[in-house]
């Protein structure tokens, strides 16, 4: 008689075993799945670039530099050691003196200067008038006063990606952006998590003339435009962020209440729910352990195909000025302003929309990978 | 035998890569069909004996590799081009499957569904196809065939549908039909009825039949020769007639003793009445939607009556359809129905789930599919202790896992099963599972719906000893639902018989079976005890 004998070595031998979940077995399918893999790994450097990019990035997402509007983007620092010089020397040519020598060394500007008459130290605020120059200081002066060395600090600034029509650094400002488009995925994702599981699973369940209500107002809600929906809250709460995308998810909860609705039906006629039962367990005690669990792959799936989809709908709203307001900002923000520049400075464009299809892909790819690794026919 | 040997398989392996590593289904099998002959091939759940055969035909699974030598009249099969391969499969040789539902396109007429494969292999006019298949129906006895040509599956019952599948197979004649467990989804009567054809045609069309079940009684009453398979290897073979009477291997004589034994005395007479149901009826209702007043009513259960006494287990024999899973469930308040249930003079009949909740701990049932009657999310440990949960709320985590790991070493399994989930079990560990879930709460009755239907009877055996050891141990009743007679005339000390919702013949076991009163439990028992003679009663004078 094999029933007892087979299956299981670790038992005979009688070490202590942690059984191999469902979520264990996925998790393997998914780490052979490399196209998954490589998006987890992006989706998790753009939740590390969400969280701490702004922070560690040279510039601050709201700080304006009115020298460099839309400057390209580049490697090399602004401003450009060839456009030094001519600009110290333009301004230096109001303080009357003789520039014997003028260098850009790094980042100090070392300039000897003479005159016939004795030369006021004051003179170093001609310098200090222009936005490049910082920190003039004397650093030798002649004993008769009438020849110096000056050196000032040259502020030179990176725009890895460039500045926008504001001159304000597209770097922070993308870095930013997916803080916040990740935000609002992830917070309306779960709420609409939380209301769709919650109500499927329970007029599932219920079944007849509960289900029978509570469908009927998905499909009330489903019959109202959404972009007049989203006026009206404007209207009633103001123009805040967090609160319009609780209201988003509050209107992306339909097709996962749809979603759970559906397999709760399929998992109330299962045995394991009868078996729940006829022990006796409360309705609850069923929705809770055996009903929602059981549905929870599928609902992972939709989830990962609804962030992105809300950080598109996000996109829209902010284009139409219903969304995140400056200067905070957001991806769908920042592409259509590099649409409108997108003739004078293409990197406008470029760099946000790299940065939204790379996140939108590996978010689609985990969702792909995950449904094969969640499908129990592969089993 | 000096017949021509049609069908040949050399050192057959079957290797299938998984997750887990590459698994070895077949390993380096050996068979021979010759014509005209029956072939069987029996073995349990898990030896490979259908991968054999997918393999032959290149129908395995995307992740499977077949490597060895089959051959169909000289001609190899394996490593063949599709197109080739197609000449062979499906008009030389062809299949008939479990589950004649599933094989059947739903959305096509029976006429569309033969005819189609006539016309493209055997190039067909459609009014010739029609014709044709006109004739096969006839020749597999499909009563009214006129009209069943425009029938769609879902029409026909499960006998019919697996007549359809046979004579789609017999479209082409057939050198070798290959019967992959044909009758297991079907009744004890109906397997007899398609059996008794299979036996007919062949004596009329002369093909030969490789027939893979785990049924012995079938292989007994039906094939030639035998091919006994465990785990992946074909252990011995022999005559029907050998096999039978001398078997060399210990795991075919195995086989051969798993026939469920036993009896169970009955109970004394005084033994006090713990459950009484009265009149028990339960009838659906369908359609009668919104818009349609006429709703269509299906009286599943009408007016059954019976009482369990301590200690006594009373057994509901039945064909699907015939109400006995659904009166399971309507004694235990489980489906609305009409009638008196009355729980040791506590009238239970009609309460909600609230009102049930006191007796549930006494009132147990184990479930006929040990793979659907466990959540796959939870651990065995969770699932053993959810009863607890809900009626000994006091207890601390603690004592809730020492009472799993108690249940689980009385059903006779080891306590670390606890922690894993129920997809790492067999089928039968997870029925033992199951029935500790039960015993874990101490009832003092249990409904047991179909609890070795899904296993191999080997593993059958071992859950009847459980069931008969815990009911020793604990002076439990059974209510044991089953189709399968052998079983309920082992388990069962009082039997009711029961059809189309109605009972048919009740009485002491013993008596049933040995002096069944209606016609009907007659057909049943000759069909299920006597299938020899079934058959060749009828091979004599066919229909």
């Amino acid at each position: 008689m094999t029933d007892i004998a087979t299956n299981t070595p670790e038992l005979a031998a009688g070490t202590a075993v942690k059984g191999r979940s469902l979520w264990a077995t996925a998790l393997m399918r998914l780490r052979r799945n490399k196209a998954a893999m490589v998006s987890l790994l992006i989706l998790i450097l753009y939740i590390f670039a969400g969280i701490s990019g702004p922070m560690l990035s040279p510039h601050h997402y709201a700080t304006v530099y009115p020298e460099y509007v839309r400057v390209p983007a580049s490697l090399e620092a602004y401003p450009r050691a060839e456009e030094i010089i001519p600009q110290a020397e333009s301004v230096l040519t109001r303080t009357r003196l003789q520039i014997d020598a003028i260098e850009v060394n790094g980042n100090t500007l070392h300039v000897e200067a003479s005159s016939e008459r004795e030369i006021d130290p004051r003179m170093t605020r001609y310098l200090e008038r222009s936005d490049i120059f910082s920190n003039v200081r004397i650093v030798e002066t002649s004993g008769d006063s009438r020849s110096v060395v000056m050196e000032a600090d040259v502020e030179r600034l990176r725009f890895l990606f460039g500045t926008d029509a504001n001159g304000r650094d597209l770097l922070a400002r993308i870095l930013v952006s997916i803080r916040i488009s990740l935000m609002i995925g992830a917070l309306a994702t779960g709420v609409a998590l939380i209301i769709g599981v919650a109500w499927g699973a329970t007029a599932g369940f219920l079944g007849g003339r509960v289900d029978n209500v509570m469908m009927r107002v998905v499909d009330v809600l489903y019959a109202l435009p959404f972009t007049f929906f989203a006026i009206l809250l404007v209207v009633f709460f103001g123009r805040n962020v967090v609160l319009m995308f609780v209201a988003v998810g509050a209107v992306e909860w339909l097709d996962m209440a749809r979603i759970v609705r559906g397999q709760t039906i399929s998992l109330r006629r299962r045995e394991f729910v009868q078996a729940a039962e006829a022990l006796g367990v409360s309705s609850g005690g069923i929705l809770r352990r055996h009903i929602i669990p059981n549905t929870l792959g599928p609902v992972i799936i939709y989830m990962t195909l609804l962030i992105p989809k809300v950080i598109l709908l996000e996109s829209f709203l902010s284009f139409l000025g219903l969304g995140v307001q400056e200067p905070l900002t957001s991806l769908g923000v920042l592409i259509s302003e590099g649409a409108r520049n997108m003739r004078s400075a293409p990197y406008m464009l470029i760099y946000p929309s790299i940065a939204l299809t790379l996140l939108l892909f590996s978010l689609n790819f985990l969702g792909d990978g995950l449904r094969d690794a969640l499908d129990p026919r592969d089993r | 035998m000096s017949a021509e040997r049609i069908f040949d398989i050399r050192n057959l392996h079957v290797t299938f890569d998984t997750p887990d590593g590459r698994i070895n289904a077949v390993r380096g099998v050996d068979m021979h069909v010759n014509a005209g002959e029956t072939v069987a091939v029996v073995g349990e759940s898990g030896s490979g004996k259908s991968q054999v055969m997918m393999a032959a035909m290149g129908l395995l699974a995307s992740n499977g590799r077949a490597e060895g030598a089959v051959s169909y009249r000289g001609q190899e099969l394996i490593g063949l081009p599709k197109n080739r391969l197609n000449r062979i499969r499906g008009a030389k040789i062809t299949m008939i499957f479990q589950e004649p539902m599933t094989s059947l396109d739903p959305l096509y007429t029976i006429e569309r569904q033969i005819s189609e494969p006539i016309m493209v292999h055997g190039g067909l006019s459609p009014s010739a196809a029609r014709r044709k298949a006109l004739e096969l129906l006839k020749l597999v006895h499909i009563p009214d065939p006129e009209r069943r040509l425009k029938s769609y599956p879902h029409e026909l019952s499960g006998g019919q549908r697996q007549r359809v599948m046979i004579a789609m197979a017999l479209a082409n004649d057939p050198d070798l039909l290959i019967a992959d467990e044909p009758t297991t989804a079907l009744d004890v009567t109906i397997q007899a009825e398609i059996l008794r054809l299979l036996a007919e045609l062949q004596k009329k069309l002369g093909m030969a039949i490789l027939f893979i079940t785990h049924d012995l009684g079938i292989v007994e009453a039906f094939a030639d020769r035998v091919y006994v398979m465990q785990s992946g290897e074909v252990v011995e073979e022999g005559t029907t007639r050998q096999i039978f009477t001398r078997p060399a291997k210990d795991y075919t004589k195995m086989l051969l003793a798993a026939e469920p034994e036993g009896s169970k005395p009955p109970v004394q007479d005084d033994s006090p009445v713990l459950l009484d149901a009265k009149g028990v009826s339960v009838t659906f209702t369908a359609g009668g939607g919104f818009l349609s007043r006429s709703a269509f009513e299906l009286k599943a259960v009408q007016d059954v009556t019976l009482s369990l006494r301590a200690g006594q287990t009373i057994g509901i024999v039945g064909e699907s359809g015939s109400g006995k899973s659904t009166l399971g469930r309507a004694i235990l308040q489980l489906l609305p129905s009409d009638g008196r249930v009355v729980y040791q003079s506590v009238p239970i009949q009609g309460l909600d789930r609230a009102g049930m909740r006191p007796y549930r701990k006494n009132l147990q049932m184990v479930f006929q599919d040990p793979y659907g009657s466990l959540s796959p999310r939870m651990t065995v440990g969770e699932i053993v202790t959810e009863g607890l949960l809900v009626h000994e709320p006091q207890l601390s985590a603690r004592e809730r896992d020492e009472a799993a790991i108690k249940a689980l070493k009385e059903v006779g399994l080891d306590p670390i099963a606890r922690n894993r989930f129920p997809h790492e079990f067999s089928g039968g560990q997870r029925q033992r599972i199951a029935i500790a879930r039960a015993v874990i709460l101490k009832p003092t009755v249990i409904v047991l719906d179909e609890p070795t239907s899904a296993l191999d009877r080997s593993i059958q055996k071992q859950i009847i000893n459980l069931l008969r050891q815990i009911q020793k141990s604990y002076g439990l009743s059974y209510i044991f639902i089953s189709h399968d007679l052998a079983v309920v005339r082992a388990l069962a000390d009082y039997t009711i018989v029961m059809r189309t919702g109605r009972v048919v013949e009740e009485g002491p076991t013993e008596e049933v079976f040995r002096t069944p009163k209606s016609d009907y439990t007659r057909a049943l028992m000759q069909a299920a005890f006597n299938l020899k003679e079934v058959l060749s009663r009828q091979a004599v004078a066919p229909a």
